[in-house]
């Protein structure tokens, strides 16, 4: 059985490779990195793992690699964050359009400039629309266990598309957390080895990669996009089998104490755990406050978010977003939330804030702040128009 | 002193059909342009490298030519995937079948993997993931076909662009001379990564690039051919003359063909009784039309110069 030890979450993300017995890593160093690839490293150099290690000389290059090699047959896995992740975009487009179910764990990070590693959400919301499902873990256990069902979802035949794992870079990544690691032979079969579809055979030869000519182009996409839509049940199916094997449970939208409250905070990420604190402060104060996490990302819960959001109690939204649509609509979360609601009839009104920017800290106050925003919304029944289209950054020294 | 052994002048000069296998892996009905060169240089490497051999093609002249979906003119498993990257990709596939070997799961035979790029996919965006494939030591064959610019879109100079010669993006003009600087030496480049083998290679000589092809994958760890590719589309040339474009651009020392095996230079052909002059090849071309006979004077010398510089490269590293 597995065993409640204190592990670094980095250390925990390579455990779980290793546990998925990967056969080819590709990762850059420097993006800034995490412990993950090192660990990954070591365990190759220690002979703990059987795996290619490849130290590639760029991001560029080890997305590159990881395509190459998922395309010739391996299981891979990657690992960055930020600016490595920015410069791998064009490749991670190629990786899901290619239908080559790689593995990214991605330490979330701001982007430049001004140059910060510190935490955000600006590098994940810039490959908002590559065509890879992407998932949020608010924690470190989750990181271990979303990481091992990665492959699970990622490489089942009705899927094959890349899977990125999200959690905080530092607030996760460099923390030591208490959790539940699995005995090898515990997780083994829940990752059998991967088949794939397409591959690089010498003994049946296929072309990868042709000229889309517009003639062809628009209906690739479209299969690209039914792909992904439809690799939603298979999302359900494997984190049903999972609590039904371990006993954790993962939905694709999540909430705390929102059955009965009128105004919740969305958010994904670590803030929700922090945000729940701030839940039970209001709730001693007999506010009617609950959260709402929105875990799965791509692809977007429309349903799920729905049957949480519309024709419950809940009044007003409150959609934290921890990354800046610049001259947009403050967020790319928010834009997504409203956008998903806009047609139904008894929905809540949204608001929006955005918070937690290169590694600023949200304090409790920071939290009942936003609920406040919301409080004022739901008062003044405003949730559009020019006031609410402003970029309301909470914590910001003025 | 050692005496080089070289080829002997009919193995280089002659094309016996029969001397080359038959099969084809890089087949017919690919659009390419009439006398292209790298399509025909193409053709004798996949004959070389055979049916066990996975290609990889960066964005370019020859992705686009042989792969239009629905159609396709590989006869082996092709992968495309971005421009700049084909020696990364390769990389992630030499990985793969190591490991996959390894652990049982692909039968233990040798496959060839041949990364392809243009002068542009690997003199100019592609040399970083060139060189890290390179030092990294990846079991690849990367071969650029040099047509010495970005034919594909619309011949703009790249930086294997020669001195002189005019091109979309380094026109000749009333205050310009076309390319105004020297070609990047990548076969120099690759050599300076202390692989098991470099070498130059022209389809003029079928049977050299055949042998040499081969050799790359002989050797175990990663190879660097540079292919001249004449382009009669981007240089003005008319398409019959492709062949001899590449002969006089050997013949005039422009393009000199040689090998480094572990580190040894090695002259395929030498002109003892001296190098045609540069003229020769220039003036049957468009792109070099507006040379002023300073210009044509200014590369004489440097092509002379690199070229006594490559001879004494062989005599150092033979000795």
């Amino acid at each position: 059985m597995a065993k409640r030890t204190g592990i670094e979450v980095s250390i925990a993300i390579a455990e779980a490779a290793r546990q998925a017995n990967v056969d080819v890593v590709s990762a850059y160093p420097i993006t800034p990195q995490t412990h993950i690839v090192e660990h990954l490293a070591q365990l190759v150099a220690d002979g703990d793992l059987d795996a290619e290690y490849i130290t590639v000389e760029s991001e560029h290059t080890a997305m590159s690699a990881c395509v190459g090699a998922s395309a010739a047959g391996a299981r891979v896995f990657t690992s960055t964050s930020s600016q490595g992740l920015a410069l791998m975009n064009e490749i991670v487009y190629l990786a899901s359009s290619l239908r080559t179910p790689v593995v990214m764990a991605l330490a979330n990070r701001s982007l430049s400039g001004p140059i910060s590693i510190w935490n955000d959400h600006s590098d994940v919301m810039n490959e908002r629309d590559t065509g890879w499902i992407s998932i949020f873990a608010n924690n470190g256990q989750e990181a271990y266990d979303l990481t091992l069902m990665a492959f699970r979802i990622g490489e089942d035949r009705r899927v094959m598309l890349p899977v990125m794992i999200n959690f905080d870079g530092f607030i996760l990544t460099h923390v030591i957390e208490p959790m539940y690691i699995f005995d090898d032979e515990e997780i083994a079969d829940f990752i059998p080895p991967y088949e794939p579809v397409c591959v690089l055979d010498t003994d049946n030869p296929i072309t990868m990669g042709p000229v889309g000519v517009p003639d062809v182009y628009t209906e690739a996409k479209k299969q690209q996009e039914i792909a992904i839509r439809e690799s939603r049940p298979i999302i359900e199916e494997v984190f049903e089998e999972f609590a039904q094997r371990y006993g954790r449970r993962y939905e694709p939208v999540e909430t705390y104490k929102a059955d009965d409250a009128e105004i919740v905070l969305l958010a994904q990420g670590s803030v929700i755990e922090a945000a729940e604190v701030a839940v039970d402060l209001l709730r001693e104060q007999g506010r009617k406050v609950g959260a709402v996490e929105l875990r799965l990302w791509r692809p977007f819960p429309f349903d799920a978010l729905r049957e949480v959001l519309c024709g419950t109690s809940i009044k007003q939204v409150v959609v934290l977003d921890r990354c800046i649509s610049f001259g947009g609509p403050i967020g790319p979360v928010l834009s997504e939330v409203r956008s998903a609601l806009y047609l139904e009839k008894d929905r809540p009104m949204v608001v929006g804030v955005v918070a937690g920017l290169g590694g600023r800290d949200i304090s409790l106050e920071e939290y009942v702040e936003m609920f406040d925003v919301g409080e004022e919304c739901l008062r003044t029944g405003k949730d559009s128009g020019e006031e609410t289209d402003l970029v309301r950054i909470v914590g910001l020294r003025e | 002193m050692s005496v080089v052994q070289r080829p002997k002048e009919a193995y280089l000069s002659v094309f016996a059909y029969r001397m080359a296998p038959r099969e084809e892996f890089f087949t017919r009905g690919h659009r390419a342009c009439q006398g292209c060169g790298p399509a025909l240089g193409l053709r004798h490497i996949m004959k070389a490298a055979g049916r066990d051999t996975i290609v990889v093609n960066a964005t370019g002249c020859m992705e686009i030519i042989s792969s239009p979906y629905p159609y396709t003119s590989w006869a082996v498993p092709w992968i495309h995937v971005a421009f700049e990257n084909a020696a990364a990709v390769a990389s992630g596939i030499d990985a793969a079948i190591k490991a996959l070997q390894r652990k049982g799961r692909l039968p233990k035979k040798k496959i060839n993997i041949l990364a392809l790029a243009g002068d542009g996919g690997t003199a100019d965006i592609g040399l970083q993931a060139l060189s890290g494939m390179l030092a990294r030591g990846h079991n690849v064959t990367y071969i650029c076909y040099d047509n010495e610019a970005y034919m594909n879109t619309g011949v703009q100079g790249s930086s294997a662009t020669p001195f002189g010669a005019s091109t979309t993006t380094t026109p000749a003009g009333r205050v310009s001379f076309g390319a105004g600087y020297w070609k990047k030496n990548v076969a120099a480049i690759a050599a300076a990564h202390d692989v098991p083998y470099v070498a130059t290679a022209c389809p003029s000589y079928p049977l050299d690039l055949i042998r040499k092809v081969r050799r790359s994958f002989e050797l175990e760890g990663p190879a660097y051919i540079h292919l001249f590719a004449v382009c009669p589309t981007g240089w003005g040339t008319p398409p019959e003359l492709t062949i001899r474009m590449g002969r006089l651009a050997v013949e005039t020392g422009i393009f000199p063909l040689y090998e480094v095996e572990y580190g040894r230079y090695k002259l395929t052909i030498d002109f003892p009784q001296g190098l045609r002059p540069v003229e020769d090849y220039l003036k049957l071309q468009r792109r070099y039309r507006h040379l002023t006979p300073e210009i044509v004077q200014q590369i004489q010398e440097r092509v002379t110069a690199e070229y006594e510089r490559l001879k004494k490269m062989e005599k150092v590293t033979q000795e």
